[in-house]
């Protein structure tokens, strides 16, 4: 009764397909040429669409680990995974998958990583919470109705870490007065970069989207430090010994 | 080479997006850079009981685009994400534009395939199986099941089709599933229906508590207003109890999460608490309420053989009997906060917590409830508790303090309930039993006595439960997907439906489960392919006009029930000794009996809204809301029960909707009190007038245990419900490609630890089993709802995960009303 159909189909079309872009790349000598020119042209760096699968190493490590077995793909029991295809923008025969159109849905036994006979997909990452495949961002807060104050966060509903990668953030709505507004907000320190939120996304375009990690994130000079921040990893003032002075003020408001 | 499907996606994408560069916008963008074509005009949501308002925008007959109305008071111009997708919903591929028959060689064949018939035939079967089903066993034989999602026009026809036309007081609305337990317990403790609160108590409370009430999911938008009320007021508190985890709790100042069943326990230990730290509100209790104790072992309302039915000392027994204050305050000194606690699996401090709110003179305390105390075997006793707090403390009918059921359905207050499509209700709050009542009726409707019958009919449950029996033959479900929504679907709907003695009729404007169960399939025209009218839960009528075509040979569900009366003829229908008391009727059709009757169709054409469509009136040559409308207001004013008027039925067409009772063109907010409600007078201050003495009743109720447990063979609670993306059983939903794609099938929520014990994981595909069916589904141990060890939770929506195969059709004795809540499940690896 669950309509898995489409599930088992999407992964017999992606292992054939797969045993086609390998028999195309290794019989044929002229397109081998022209595999290997593409190949050249392909970039090294991720086009913001793609993304690697859980436990993947820093995109250069990456490909230089990955031998392109397609074995990761070929145990993802979701059409999540497929391999780069000659003539795309990701580098051929690696493993990604593309949030909007099927995102990881985060295994607990993690079988791509189990699979992955080269380390390109770190066996050190044993629990599927910890991989960070990229990170989700609200990328358009005039267009997302949470923003615009409608009840949707259906991002923030089907997130598998709900009310820790993603949490709403309650603020009154000025615009209507007598509502409120539940903004989702991504924590880079949970979030996965599963996709889920993306896929789901109800907008034409979705609002929210899950970029590699290093495309998604700022980052502060390290010249400048949070002084909260730095007071709770020491659990006490970075400097002690400071004392307060007692200020002179009218005995009743004592 | 071949072409793999991603690039021909890809390549697609790529064309569409070249074609767009500098030639047309999209679709969204161009409606509203050129807004001349389109015609706006005031709506109301189709989902749930808020009532949100919606302008409905119309270009070449077709709903092109909606917006919030950014004026309404309900929802300021703000939706949830069903209401977002409002325009999309009438438009799925399956809409269904013929009647279809089971045939086999060119005849009505229960066996054979669907195939198109004319209206003509469909009328024609359905004239031949009703007479017969009359003829042979009595108008007990014939049924009709309809919805809170019907307009109020179309549930008045409905009602009087049966009760005025049938003879008979076999029909029950889907609301018995959502809120009968509300309505029992309004009619005990106040003799009239529906919440004396209105919307506005959301800004002017202090604290809100949630009796068994996901109201972030399922009422998105007063959930809104409840958090910005949170947010701005200083210390506002909410409170929220469940027996699981749900959205509710982000908002939560006060987390109980309580064994199914021991909200009986809670509230009493609540009202002990009130006594014992002398904090009841003498003057009120004394001058304003009636304290009474209820008949106790009722059982479950199961069938009359079932274990459980025959072990009940009294069983369906609803009487309960006056006691004094002191007895009172003995029977609930027993829920001590020891016990409370201890039954509940709640720590004391949280349920101390919560009874220092009530108590608390200085805070105005609205109750929120829906189906945690609804579908529940003891809802109504577990409604009337709720209300014995807000007495005791006298925290009742006033801005920001009372009790609030909250409905599911647009218009289960202004169709099911207000107008009276209950099997035992007439219209405006009237009952079958009570002579006077059907006097009343028979008087406006023209009838002679003795065509009402004074038995009320079957009830949803008992519907299925006849259906199966054989005891109920022809049969007509509107407006409602039942079979997938009705509880024990194995055992009792699908049995009933195929049973060879009946003939059932669907109308539904999609293909869902119970259409394509039955024999006849009437297509439906829906929202705002007609003029309609909802009542929310705060007692606000709304008007809608009718703003596009349906499709195909589709029809009103107003325009079926009339256009059938046609094909009956009172001489068939009525008892020769019934019809001799009004000769004049002789020979006439119901049609002209009810409908063409010189009441109904006093409102000419010239009349409809310029400028609009109205395609029901035009077929039948006069305006036929209008006169169903008012002739439904005579009941309100002319009936034994004052209290639920509503305006001319101009007005609604004007305004954004009135709250009833509305006297002198004024709408009421507080009912019960003075200078709020027109039916109480200077000096009074407060007055129940349900009743003669204008007292209200407290009514205690102990606990007692539910129908089905967890045991060692089946060792988990099944708690079922909805989700915010999906409407009930989907039908609209999950024809919107976005909401599917957000939630596209059930899954079964579980603890993680119990999917541990299990070896199972989040995702893995399971059976999901009870004593009376099973259905494969998926784990989601992560999600959105968090039950604690021993539960899983699964929602209902999914017409490919039947989850009424799995409940039981127990039922709360008094109200009828399934407990869809509790029953006893397993899971096992698929």
């Amino acid at each position: 009764m669950v309509s898995d159909k489409p599930i088992e189909r999407s992964r017999v079309n992606n292992r054939r397909r797969f045993l086609a872009d390998t028999a195309r790349i290794t019989c044929g000598v002229a397109i081998f040429g022209l595999a290997l020119g593409l190949y050249s042209k392909q970039g090294r760096s991720l086009p913001a669409t793609a993304l690697r699968p859980p436990g993947a190493l820093s995109e250069e490590d990456f490909l230089g680990a990955c031998v392109r077995c397609g074995q990761c793909v070929r145990d993802c029991p979701y059409p999540t995974l497929g391999l780069a295809e000659l003539g795309g923008e990701v580098t051929v025969g690696t493993p990604f998958f593309t949030a909007r159109e099927a995102p990881c849905e985060m295994c607990e036994d993690i079988p791509c990583i189990a699979a992955c006979p080269t380390g390109a997909l770190d066996p050190g990452v044993t629990d599927i919470d910890d991989a960070r495949m990229g990170l989700a961002v609200l990328v358009d807060e005039e267009n997302c109705l949470a923003f615009l104050g409608l009840r949707c966060e259906v991002c923030y509903r089907v997130c598998p870490l709900i009310g820790k990668a993603i949490t709403l953030e309650h603020q009154r709505n000025p615009r209507a007065g007598m509502l409120a507004r539940f903004l989702p907000t991504v924590h880079s320190d949970r979030c996965t970069g599963c996709g889920k939120c993306e896929e789901t996304c109800v907008l034409d375009e979705a609002a929210i989207k899950v970029f590699p990690i290093e495309l998604a994130k700022g980052k502060r000079g390290s010249h400048y430090r949070l002084g909260w921040g730095e007071k709770q990893k020491a659990g006490k003032p970075r400097v002690s010994g400071i004392i307060e002075p007692p200020s002179r003020r009218p005995e009743a408001r004592l | 080479m071949t072409i793999s499907r991603r690039d021909f996606i890809k390549t697609n994408a790529a064309l569409a997006a070249a074609a767009a560069v500098g030639v047309t916008l999209p679709a969204g963008e161009s409606a509203l850079a050129a807004d001349d074509g389109i015609r706006w005009d005031k709506g109301v949501c189709r989902f749930c009981g808020t009532g949100c308002g919606e302008l409905i925008g119309v270009r070449n007959d077709k709903i092109v685009a909606v917006q919030g109305d950014p004026d309404s008071p309900v929802n300021k111009g703000l939706n949830c994400i069903k209401g977002y997708f409002l325009a999309k919903i009438m438009y799925g591929k399956d809409r269904l534009t013929k009647p279809l028959l089971r045939m086999k060689n060119g005849k009505f064949d229960k066996n054979g395939e669907f195939a198109p018939v004319s209206w003509d035939q469909a009328f024609d079967i359905m004239a031949e199986k009703w007479t017969a089903a009359i003829k042979k066993n009595g108008p007990t034989s014939i049924g009709m099941f309809g919805s809170g999602q019907w307009t109020i026009f179309e549930g008045y026809a409905a009602v009087k089709l049966m009760k005025a036309g049938l003879g008979s007081n076999n029909i029950d609305p889907n609301a018995r599933h959502c809120m009968a337990s509300a309505v029992g317990a309004f009619m005990r403790a106040f003799a009239l229906d529906e919440p004396m609160g209105c919307y506005d108590d959301l800004e002017h409370a202090d604290a809100f508590v949630l009796w068994g009430s996901n109201m972030a999911e399922m009422h998105p938008i007063l959930y809104s207003r409840m958090a910005n009320t949170r947010l701005t007021k200083p210390g506002c508190e909410v409170h929220v109890m469940s027996t699981f985890r749900h959205r509710n709790f982000d908002l939560s100042d006060n987390d109980i999460i309580f064994t199914p069943q021991t909200d009986l326990v809670i509230a009493n230990y609540i009202a002990n608490y009130i006594i014992q730290n002398g904090a009841v509100n003498k003057e009120f209790m004394d001058k304003h309420i009636n304290v009474n104790k209820t008949t106790t072992d009722i059982g479950y309302g199961l069938r009359p053989g079932h274990p459980l039915q025959k072990k009940a000392k009294n069983p369906n027994k609803g009487k309960f009997t006056k006691i004094s204050f002191d007895e009172y305050a003995k029977l609930v000194s027993e829920y001590t906060l020891e016990k409370a606690s201890k039954m509940s699996g709640v720590a004391p401090e949280k349920l101390e917590r919560l009874a220092k709110l009530y108590a608390d003179p200085n805070k105005k305390v609205v109750s929120f409830w829906t189906m945690g105390c609804n579908q529940h075997t003891r809802g109504v006793w577990m409604n009337g508790l709720i209300y014995n707090i807000h007495f005791l403390v006298g925290k009742i009918s006033e801005p920001g303090n009372g009790p609030f059921s909250l409905t599911g359905q647009p218009s289960a207050c202004g169709t099911a309930r207000e107008v009276g499509t209950f099997a035992h209700r007439l219209p405006a709050d009237l009952v079958v039993k009570k002579e006077g009542h059907r006097k009343v009726a028979e008087k406006i409707w023209n009838i002679p006595p003795g065509v009402i019958p004074p038995k009320p009919g079957f009830h949803a449950v008992l519907q299925n439960r006849k259906l199966k029996d054989g005891k109920l033959n022809a049969y007509w479900v509107m407006c409602t997907n039942n079979l997938q929504a009705a509880p024990n679907m194995n055992e009792e709907g699908y049995p009933g439906y195929r049973n060879p003695k009946n003939f059932i009729v669907v109308s539904d404007p999609y293909p869902t489960v119970t259409a394509m169960a039955a024999d006849l399939i009437l297509p439906t025209a829906m929202w705002m392919e007609k003029e309609g009218a909802y009542g929310n839960a705060e007692r606000r009528t709304q008007f809608w006009r009718q703003q596009v075509s349906s499709p195909g040979e589709s029809q009103s569900d107003m325009w079926q029930i009339v256009e059938f009366s046609k094909r009956l003829k009172v001489d068939d229908i009525w008892p020769a000794d019934v019809l001799a008391k009004k000769p004049e009727h002789k020979g006439k059709t119901l049609y002209e009996v009810l409908f063409a009757n010189g009441q109904v169709n006093k409102f000419p054409l010239s009349e409809l809204q310029p400028g609009f469509q109205n395609d029901e009136s035009h077929d039948f040559g006069f305006y036929v809301q209008k006169g169903l409308f008012e002739e439904y207001r005579r009941f309100q004013f002319e009936g034994p029960k004052k209290g639920h008027e509503m305006a001319p039925f101009e007005t609604y067409h004007k305004n954004r909707g009135m709250r009833w009772p509305v006297i002198d063109g004024k709408e009421t907010m507080w009912r019960y009190r003075e200078d709020y409600d027109p039916h109480v007078k200077k000096g009074e201050g407060v007055r129940f007038y349900g009743r003669k003495d204008g007292r209200a009743n407290l009514i205690f109720a102990p606990y007692e245990p539910p129908a089905e447990s967890p045991d060692k063979e089946y060792d988990l609670w099944l708690v079922t419900g909805r989700v915010l993306e999906h409407w009930h059983s989907g039908t609209m939903t999950r024809r919107v490609p976005e909401l599917y794609r957000a939630f596209p099938n059930a899954k079964v929520y579980m603890n993680p630890a119990d999917a541990r014990a299990r070896e199972l994981r989040c995702g893995d595909e399971v059976k999901l089993q009870t004593r009376r069916g099973e259905l494969l589904t998926r784990i989601e141990t992560r999600g959105r709802n968090k039950p604690p060890e021993g539960m899983v939770f699964i929602p209902f929506f999914d017409a490919s995960q039947l989850v009424n195969k799995l409940t039981l059709d127990a039922t709360d004795p008094l109200s009828k009303e399934a407990d869809f809540k509790k029953c006893a499940c397993r899971v096992v690896e698929a």
